[in-house]
C-alpha cells in the first residue's frame, strides 16, 4: 500500500511540474510579446525593453524556466500587471468561493440523487423507475452553462426568488447562502442524474448479495431491507465517483461563476483574459492544475482503500 | 480475388450486425438516433428550411418577440434566431467531427507507439497523457484561444489535444493486449516492418472501443464549442453558432428571452441525441466498457 502511495505521489508530482512546464512554453511560443501586450500598441521601443527587463524576457528561455519555477516553489506566482498585487493573494482570496461553490453542488446533487437512485432501485422496471431514468440522463445531457443560463432565467428574471448576481454581501452568511443556491443547484444538474444512476446500479448490485436475501428471508419489508443494509454498502462506489468526479466539477464551476458574476477563480481568469493581465491567467491556472492533481490524488487513494484491486493496475 | 479489405470495413464487420440491430430496439436508442438524424437533415438542408438568411442584419426589426414572420424572435441586430438555430446546427455538427477526428488522429499515433514500444517508453507516454489530463480543458481552452484569438482551426486542435488522452490510453492498453498475439508474432517472423504490422495488424483490432468512446464524447465537446462561443472565445461572429446565440440571449435576457429559451432548446435537441444514441451503442456493442447496468 505504502509503495502504491509513494508511486501515485510521485506521478502527481511529475504531472503538475510538467503540466507547470507545458503552460510555460505554450506561453512562450504564443504569438505576441507579453510585454507588448501588457504595454498596448503605442508603447515605444524603449519603454517595451524596461519592461521585457523588468520581466526577465530578455534572458535565455531556461533561465526564465528555472527562475519560474523558483518562484513558484516559493509560493511566489509573480505580480499582477495592472494593480501591483501579488498573483497569490489574487488566487487565493478567489479560491474558498470556488470550492464553496463545487462543494456545494456535490451536497445538492447527493441529497437528491442517492435518495432518487435508491427509490428508482427499489422499484426496478416500474414505470416511476423508468421515468427516473430518462430523467437522468436528460439532466446528465443538459450543459450545466445552459442550466445556469435557464435558471437565472426563470428563477431570478421570471419568479424573482434568488438574486442573479454576486457572492452576496461579505459577512452576511444568509445573503452569501442565497445567492450559492441557483449556481449550486445549476451547476449540480448534471450530478443529480449522474449520482442517481450510479446509485440505483449500485444498489441493484447490492441487493444480490447473501445478507440481504437473508434479511428479507426474516421477514423484513423491502425498504427496511435497503435502509438499514443494502444503502451502506451502495453507497461507496457513489462516493468514489464524487471524488473522482470533483475535479472536473471545478471545471464547470468557472463558467457558473461567470454567468452569475459571482468571484472565484474563474471569474478570475476570465476577467484576467479579458484584460490581458497574464501572470494572472499564469498564476491561476497553475494552481487549477494543482488542485486538480491533488483532488485526483486523493480520489485515486481513497478508491484503492475500498477496492484494492486498482493497486495492481 | 478477395476484396481488400481496409480497417474501417473491418472494424465495421467487428460490429455484429444483430448487435446493430439492437440499438434500434431500444427506445433510447432509437430517440437519440432520431433525433440525431433529424439534426444532420437540418444542417444539410439549412438554406431551404431558414425562412432568412442568418446573416441578415435588419435593425428596424431588432429585439423582436415570437410571431408568425419570425418564430423564434430576432436578435439584438434584427436576425432571424430561427433560421441563425438552424444554420448554427452546420457548426454544431462539423466541430465535434473534425474535432474528434483530430483526437483520435493523434491518439492512434502516439496510443500506438506507447503501447508498442518498451514499458519505459511506454509509461512516459502514459505520464504525458496524464500531464494533458491534468489541465483543467476549459480554463486550458480559453486561455490558448484568448492568447492566440478565436478561429475554428485553433478551436479544433485545442479541444482535440484535450480530448486525445482518453483514447490513446485506450489504443495504448488495446495495444499491449494484441501485440502478443500469434498474428503478430508471425508477421514480426517473415519480416514485417514496424509500421505495417502497426498498421495492418495491430491498428484494425484495437480501434473499435475507441470509435464507442468518441460517439459518447460527440455531446461532450458540443458542450464545450457552445460553452466557449458562450464566453466569446469560440466560433467567432458573424458565423451563427449556438453558443453565440446563447450569449446574445443571455446579454439581453431581462427583455428578449426567447434567444435563451430556444437557443437552449436547440442545444439540448442535440446533446440528448447523442448522449441517448452514444450509450445505446455502448450498452449494446461493447460490453466491457458497460458498468452501469
Amino acid at each position: 500500500m505504502i509503495k502504491y502511495i509513494l508511486r501515485r505521489l510521485l506521478v502527481t508530482l511529475i504531472t503538475v511540474l510538467g503540466a507547470i512546464i507545458i503552460l510555460f512554453i505554450i506561453i512562450q511560443f504564443l504569438p505576441g510579446d507579453p510585454a507588448t501586450v501588457i504595454l498596448g500598441p503605442r508603447a515605444t521601443p524603449e519603454i517595451i525593453a524596461e519592461v521585457r527587463a523588468k520581466m526577465w524576457l530578455d534572458r535565455p528561455v531556461y533561465v526564465q524556466l528555472l527562475r519560474f519555477l523558483y518562484n513558484i516553489a516559493r509560493g511566489d506566482l509573480g505580480t499582477d500587471v495592472l494593480n501591483y498585487m501579488p498573483v497569490s493573494f489574487l488566487v487565493f482570496n478567489a479560491l474558498p468561493h470556488t470550492i464553496l461553490l463545487a462543494v456545494s453542488s456535490i451536497f445538492i446533487a447527493s441529497f437528491i440523487g442517492i435518495p432518487l437512485g435508491t427509490y428508482a432501485a427499489a422499484y426496478k422496471n416500474s414505470l416511476a423507475d423508468k421515468i427516473t431514468g430518462l430523467l437522468s440522463i436528460s439532466m446528465i445531457a443538459i450543459p450545466s452553462f445552459l442550466a445556469g443560463v435557464l435558471f437565472l432565467l426563470f428563477f431570478s428574471v421570471y419568479l424573482d426568488w434568488f438574486p442573479a448576481m454576486g457572492g452576496g454581501r461579505q459577512g452576511d452568511i444568509i445573503s452569501q447562502l442565497w445567492h450559492l443556491i441557483l449556481p449550486a443547484s445549476s451547476l449540480a444538474l448534471g450530478w443529480i442524474g449522474y449520482i442517481a444512476r450510479i446509485m440505483r446500479a449500485s444498489v441493484l448490485e447490492e441487493m444480490t448479495e447473501d445478507y440481504v436475501r437473508t434479511a428479507r428471508s426474516k421477514g423484513l419489508k423491502e425498504l427496511k431491507v435497503i435502509f438499514k443494509h443494502v444503502l451502506r454498502g451502495a453507497l461507496i462506489p457513489v462516493i468514489a465517483v464524487i471524488g473522482v468526479g470533483f475535479g472536473n466539477l471545478l471545471g464547470g464551476a468557472v463558467i457558473t461563476e461567470i454567468i452569475f458574476h459571482r468571484p472565484g477563480l474563474g471569474t478570475l481568469i476570465y476577467n484576467a483574459i479579458q484584460s490581458r493581465n497574464y501572470p494572472i491567467v499564469q498564476g491561476g491556472l497553475i494552481i487549477a492544475v494543482f488542485l486538480y492533481s491533488i483532488i485526483n490524488l486523493f480520489a485515486d487513494l481513497s478508491y484503492s482503500f475500498i477496492d484494492p484491486r486498482v493497486r495492481n493496475d | 480475388m478477395k476484396k481488400k479489405e481496409n480497417i474501417f470495413n473491418k472494424t465495421l464487420e467487428s460490429f455484429n450486425d444483430s448487435n446493430f440491430k439492437k440499438i434500434f430496439k431500444d427506445p433510447l436508442g432509437l430517440m437519440g438516433f432520431l433525433l440525431i438524424l433529424s439534426l444532420i437533415l437540418v444542417a444539410i438542408f439549412a438554406p431551404i428550411i431558414a425562412p432568412y438568411s442568418p446573416s441578415d442584419i435588419d435593425i428596424s426589426n431588432r429585439l423582436n418577440s415570437p410571431s408568425s414572420n419570425h418564430w423564434f424572435g430576432t436578435d439584438n441586430l434584427g436576425r432571424d434566431v430561427f433560421s441563425r438555430l438552424v444554420y448554427g446546427s452546420r457548426i454544431a455538427l462539423t466541430v465535434p467531427i473534425l474535432t474528434i477526428s483530430f483526437g483520435i488522429i493523434l491518439a492512434i499515433i502516439l496510443g500506438l507507439i506507447a503501447g508498442y514500444s518498451s514499458e519505459r517508453v511506454g509509461n512516459s507516454f502514459l505520464i504525458l497523457f496524464d500531464i494533458i489530463k491534468s489541465f483543467p480543458a476549459l480554463l486550458f481552452a480559453m486561455t490558448i484561444i484568448a492568447l492566440t484569438g478565436s478561429n475554428l482551426f485553433v478551436l479544433i486542435i485545442i479541444i482535440g489535444i484535450t480530448r486525445f488522452p482518453a483514447y490513446a490510453r485506450l489504443i495504448r492498453a488495446q495495444t499491449l493486449r494484441v501485440k502478443g498475439k500469434e498474428y503478430v508474432i508471425a508477421a514480426k517472423a517473415i519480416g514485417a516492418s514496424v509500421f505495417k504490422i502497426m498498421y495492418k495488424h495491430i491498428l484494425p483490432n484495437v480501434i473499435g472501443p475507441i470509435f464507442i468512446q468518441a460517439a459518447m464524447d460527440i455531446p461532450v465537446v458540443i458542450t464545450f464549442v457552445a460553452a466557449l462561443s458562450f464566453l466569446g472565445l469560440g466560433v467567432p461572429p458573424p458565423t451563427p453558432s449556438w453558443g453565440t446565440i446563447i450569449k446574445t440571449g443571455y446579454s439581453f435576457i431581462r427583455i428578449a428571452p426567447w434567444m435563451v429559451i430556444f437557443g437552449g432548446l436547440v442545444l439540448i435537441w442535440a446533446t440528448l441525441g447523442f448522449t441517448l444514441f452514444g450509450e445505446a451503442l455502448r450498452d449494446n456493442l461493447d460490453p466491457r466498457l458497460n458498468r452501469q447496468r
